[in-house]
């Protein structure tokens, strides 16, 4: 009844050339949210392409700059040297996401296509103004997140590589869902080459934003009081059991507070 | 004294296999011609089955059979039975809605079973199951217990248009009444105790196996009571006469009570096999467990309290709302009654009670017993009703507790109980000085200065368990009785097997009761072993819950043990040429007191076993059974003290200290009991802190997985103080209380006082989630709330 076609390919050439012969394919970049969804039967994907051989994983450093391959584990981000040395904020992200089942399955170019809204990548790419690079383009990742569970990605385009330029500080603090431990409220605080930026995961309707306000006032004066003056609305955030929209907008000032605090 | 007697920390005998992956359990069944089911489930909370096509499932390669309710009706299996008869204060009996394993024509909650495919393989069947194309008309639904008994409410059971099941009473309402009205102050407080799922380790799992030639069934099942399983499966659903059915419980994973009732799914498996000569194989998964495990608690209550000017309670009046969901299951009327009101005395003397308990239908899976089962909901009321009435008077809590505590024994509560043995004040004692209280405002203030408020909490709670004499159980409503059963066979070469009613789902039986009767013969505990769990081997039983395996099914083995005793010294008298007075058993060996003549423990066997040389008129061989019956229940008791850190910017909890002062009477295995105590108190934090069922308005389940469904984990528990008192119960030979589910009862009251203690209000519901720990501050704060 759901019978699914597995793939591996041993090329990034060989994984678009079977994404573009398959109507109904999927990427497996991990399969941390694929797999449990097929296994409910609220995915049935005819065609699974595994992306675990095609040579998209690995971490490379430029100095000022980390070069990710999308096939690359939360747990190699989170124990590589190479980052360590030029955006260690991303070291603490990855070591922070699920459990150690998950980190050392999930990559972050999985997680960053599937733009859960309560996933920490996309608030720490945003915020740290990171490039996302695919088979065909390179987009800011401002660009790439598109709303929850979605993204900027073209039928038959593959993310393979995310670059991280380093900033001059940073910190993500997150706030769990009790139960599933995802970020109810995630903010990445950055000072990047291009000024303060705030992004925030978990509490958004749309997903990932920037908060201009927070950012505005962090470029001004850089400290957690600097947090306390700036209006944190509820429009346009989830409410759900485990926290309102009020709650969402409150824990943002105290996770922002407290990461600012961290830089 | 055997060195593996009573009061030693024996290690687990059963820990071996289950900590190497040797368990069995009912999963791990597998049978040569084994089939699996999988059950079509309602995707609507109410609805009218109008039509049930199995066609394209019947189709698919590898499926044998899709089965529907009015097959099952049409074979004469019976409607689903609820095992408590409880009267509402009018005179008329509770109203119990017919409740077909599979459904019919009505299906009353999501996860109601509508159809069953079995396959070749557990996936054919699962995909299949999708095939079965199901038509409902849906119907209104209604999910909480208050909303289902207004006016107008969608109606369940056509038995019971205002969905009322029963309206109980119980106490003496004018008296109360009398007593609220001259007190000199009223504390009144409302509140939920909030639903909770059981979600044991091992999920739900049966196995049926049809012998055609002998018309014989066997079914292998996650219970925690195996004879009352072919008991009902036999007596009320006509699976089977009961010498035609065995039932065998082997290793489970975990109950917690979700385990004692019998299901829709092993009455159906056992019928498949029927129908299709197949095993028939059923595992529930998670998601499978959280729709149709019964759950627990979910009440909701108002109650008054009042004082004299001294602080002395003088009235206690309760009213209660019990969600019992879609369907009366077995204990569940039981549950919210007698395993609740009568409760409600607490440790204090309380001259008047009343308690009112409407229980209602609703669109949710049934609702029934659940670790504590009734105790820990009074025991939330008495004790946040007495932290909240110190706090109204400007008392100390310790001291108006003390002022009202029950001080001499036996004592006659209003409300059916009496309290056989206990040290209220004592408890508290020991429990303050664990929790070093005299230290805490230092440890407050030490708090205060890195921005978190600290909160001190108390719980005094009492439960009754060992359930109980089968009398006063029957002229209650019961419809079994409540003793338990033991043999203990001494085998020719001496070594004992001690066959138990009762059964082990995790509480170590086969280490405590071969602890007694290690003590009482003076033996190795290598030479005992226990079996339980299987309806051919073991006498009868009526299993394990409500705490009472100690209490109730020890003491069996205790009055089985005497009377092997007795023959014992009575063979050795006689080969030995002595009194049996001057027998003494020890050592491994049977003596003459003050002499060296003995005989091996072993040689005794022998003798019983080849019947050379017994007394004239002695039956041969060495075993003995006992049936006890309870002279009481018992009432474990104990002081619970909750030391939190609450973060006001997030209103993040974190319980910094948590100590427990239990009187369980005589305590067989300390490490065990101490195990006990931990599992019940992280299952306590969890509904205090974490944990809810929650259904939206339309009777869908909102927490269905563990991404919702929030169950505490290592990091949301502290290590824990330990601490026992011990008054002997003198209603069995061993003076056990039980310990179970006191950390269940006891803890959720003392988590809260505590949170409510730091933040400084007494409005605060459970689960005490970060979200509304930090609504209730802002409450607090709320005339300078400018955001």
């Amino acid at each position: 009844m759901y019978p699914t076609k597995y793939h591996r390919p041993a090329s990034l050439a060989e994984a678009l050339q079977l994404l573009a012969d398959n109507e109904d394919a999927k990427l497996l970049a991990g399969g941390q949210t694929l797999l449990p969804t097929m296994k409910q039967h609220l995915a049935a994907p005819e065609a699974v392409i595994d992306l675990s051989a095609s040579g998209l994983s690995g971490i490379s450093n430029g100095g000022t700059m980390v070069t990710i391959g999308a096939m690359t584990t939360h747990a190699e981000v989170a124990t590589s040297a190479d980052i360590a040395a030029v955006v260690p904020v991303l070291n603490g992200v990855a070591a922070g996401i699920g459990d150690p089942a998950v980190r050392h399955r999930g990559t972050i170019g999985g997680s960053i296509s599937n733009n859960d809204p309560s996933a920490d990548y996309p608030a720490a790419l945003v915020g740290l103004d990171a490039k996302i690079v695919t088979n065909a383009r390179e987009l800011a990742a401002d660009d790439f997140f598109d709303g929850m569970f979605a993204t900027a990605l073209e039928e038959g385009e593959i993310v393979t590589q995310v670059r991280v330029v380093a900033p001059k500080r940073a910190a993500y603090v997150k706030f769990p869902n009790p139960a599933s431990r995802y970020a109810m409220v995630g903010v990445m605080v950055a000072e990047t080459a291009n000024g303060v930026r705030v992004a925030i995961t978990g509490a958004g309707e749309d997903g990932v934003f920037r908060h201009e306000g927070l950012e505005e006032a962090l470029s001004a004066n850089f400290s957690p009081e600097s947090v306390d003056g700036v209006a944190v609305g509820a429009d346009g955030l989830l409410t759900d059991m485990h926290a309102t929209a009020e709650y969402r907008a409150h824990l943002i000032k105290v996770m922002a507070k407290r990461a600012v605090a961290a830089c | 004294m055997s060195e593996n007697g009573i009061g030693k920390s024996v290690k687990r005998r059963e820990d071996k296999r289950f900590i190497t992956g040797k368990g069995k359990y009912t999963d791990d069944v597998r049978m040569e011609n084994q089939a699996y089911a999988a059950f079509v489930r309602s995707p609507h909370a109410h609805a009218k089955v109008t039509g049930i096509d199995g066609a394209a499932a019947l189709a698919e390669e590898g499926v044998i059979a899709v089965l529907t309710g009015p097959e099952l009706v049409g074979d004469g299996i019976g409607n689903i039975i609820t095992g408590w008869a409880i009267t509402s204060k009018d005179g008329t009996p509770m109203k119990v809605g017919a409740w077909s394993a599979l459904a019919t024509d009505t299906v009353r909650y999501v996860g109601d079973a509508v159809a069953v495919v079995i396959a070749e393989t557990r996936q054919g069947a699962r995909n299949a199951a999708e095939l079965v194309e199901v038509s409902y008309d849906e119907l209104p639904a209604v999910a909480r217990g208050d909303r289902a008994l207004q006016p107008g409410a969608p109606m369940l059971h056509d038995c019971a248009p205002d969905n009322m099941i029963f309206d109980w009473e119980i106490g003496d309402e004018a008296a109360t009444d009398a007593a609220l009205a001259s007190a000199a102050t009223v504390v009144e407080l409302e509140l939920e105790n909030n639903r909770l799922a059981p979600n044991p380790m091992e999920p739900r799992s049966a196995v049926a196996i049809y012998d055609e030639a002998e018309e014989h069934y066997t079914l292998y099942t996650t219970s925690q009571n195996p004879h009352v399983a072919r008991l009902v499966l036999s007596a009320f659903y006509q699976v089977a006469p009961e010498h035609k059915l065995r039932v065998i419980a082997p290793d489970v994973g975990g109950g917690f009570g979700s385990k004692i009732y019998i299901y829709p799914e092993e009455i159906v498996c056992l019928w498949a096999s029927m129908k299709t000569g197949r095993s028939v194989k059923w595992t529930s998964d998670r998601n499978e467990a959280f729709m149709t495990d019964a759950h627990g608690r979910d009440h909701v209550t108002k109650a008054k309290m009042g004082f004299d000017a001294e602080g002395h309670i003088t009235g206690f009046k309760v009213d209660t709302i019990a969600n019992l969901g879609a369907y009366c299951s077995l204990f569940a009327t039981a549950t919210p009654t007698y395993l609740y009101a009568t409760l409600l005395s607490g440790q204090y003397n309380m001259p008047a009670i009343y308690g009112n308990v409407k229980a209602a239908y609703t669109n949710t899976v049934p609702v029934d017993a659940y670790r504590g089962a009734g105790r820990p909901e009074a025991t939330y009321l008495v004790e946040r009703m007495m932290t909240t009435a110190a706090r109204q008077m400007g008392m100390d809590e310790t001291e108006l507790r003390r002022r009202n505590f029950i001080q001499s024994f036996p004592h006659q509560t209003p409300v059916i109980m009496c309290y056989d043995a206990g040290d209220f004040g004592g408890n508290l004692d020991k429990g303050m000085a664990a929790a070093d209280v005299a230290g805490f405002p230092a440890r407050k203030a030490e708090a205060a200065s890195r921005g978190k408020l600290r909160g001190l909490g108390y719980s005094c709670y009492i439960e009754a368990c060992g359930i109980a004499p089968s009398k006063a159980v029957g002229s209650l409503g019961a419809g079994v009785g409540l003793w338990e059963s033991a043999e203990v066979r001494v085998n020719p070469v001496g070594t004992i097997e001690i066959l138990t009613g009762s059964h082990s789902h995790g509480q170590g039986h086969e280490t405590t009761f071969a602890q007694i009767v290690a003590e009482k013969f003076d033996l190795p505990i290598e030479s005992i072993s226990i079996v339980h769990g299987d309806t051919d081997k073991v006498q009868f039983g009526m299993g394990t819950y409500g705490s009472r395996s100690g209490a109730v099914g020890m003491s069996a083995i205790v009055k089985a043990m005497d009377k092997v005793e007795a023959k014992v010294k009575k063979i050795a008298a006689h080969q030995l040429e002595a009194a049996e007075d001057d027998i003494v058993i020890e050592g491994g060996q049977v003596k003459v007191a003050g002499t060296d003549k003995a005989l091996g423990w072993h040689e005794i066997g022998l003798a019983a076993y080849t019947a050379h040389n017994l007394p004239d008129g002695m039956e041969p061989g060495l075993k003995e059974t006992a049936f006890y019956d309870p002279a009481n229940f018992t009432f474990p008791a104990g002081t619970y003290i909750c030391e939190v850190e609450v973060d006001p910017e997030t209103g993040v909890t974190e319980i910094v200290q948590f100590t427990a002062a239990d009187d369980f009477g005589t305590i067989i295995n300390p490490m065990i009991v101490e195990g006990q105590v931990h599992g019940g108190v992280a299952q306590g934090i969890g509904q205090a802190l974490l944990e809810q069922v929650v259904y939206d308005e339309d009777g869908q389940l909102l927490t269905g997985s563990y991404m919702d469904y929030c169950m505490p984990r290592a990091d949301d528990v502290p290590f824990y103080t330990i601490e026992h008192n011990k008054t002997v119960c003198p209603g069995n030979p061993l003076g056990m209380k039980g310990c179970g589910e006191a950390g269940a009862i006891g803890t959720p009251p003392a988590v809260i006082n505590a949170i409510t203690d730091a933040i400084g209000t007494n409005e605060l519901s459970m689960p005490a989630t970060p979200l509304k720990v930090w609504q209730a501050i802002q409450k607090t704060r709320a005339p300078m709330a400018a955001e």
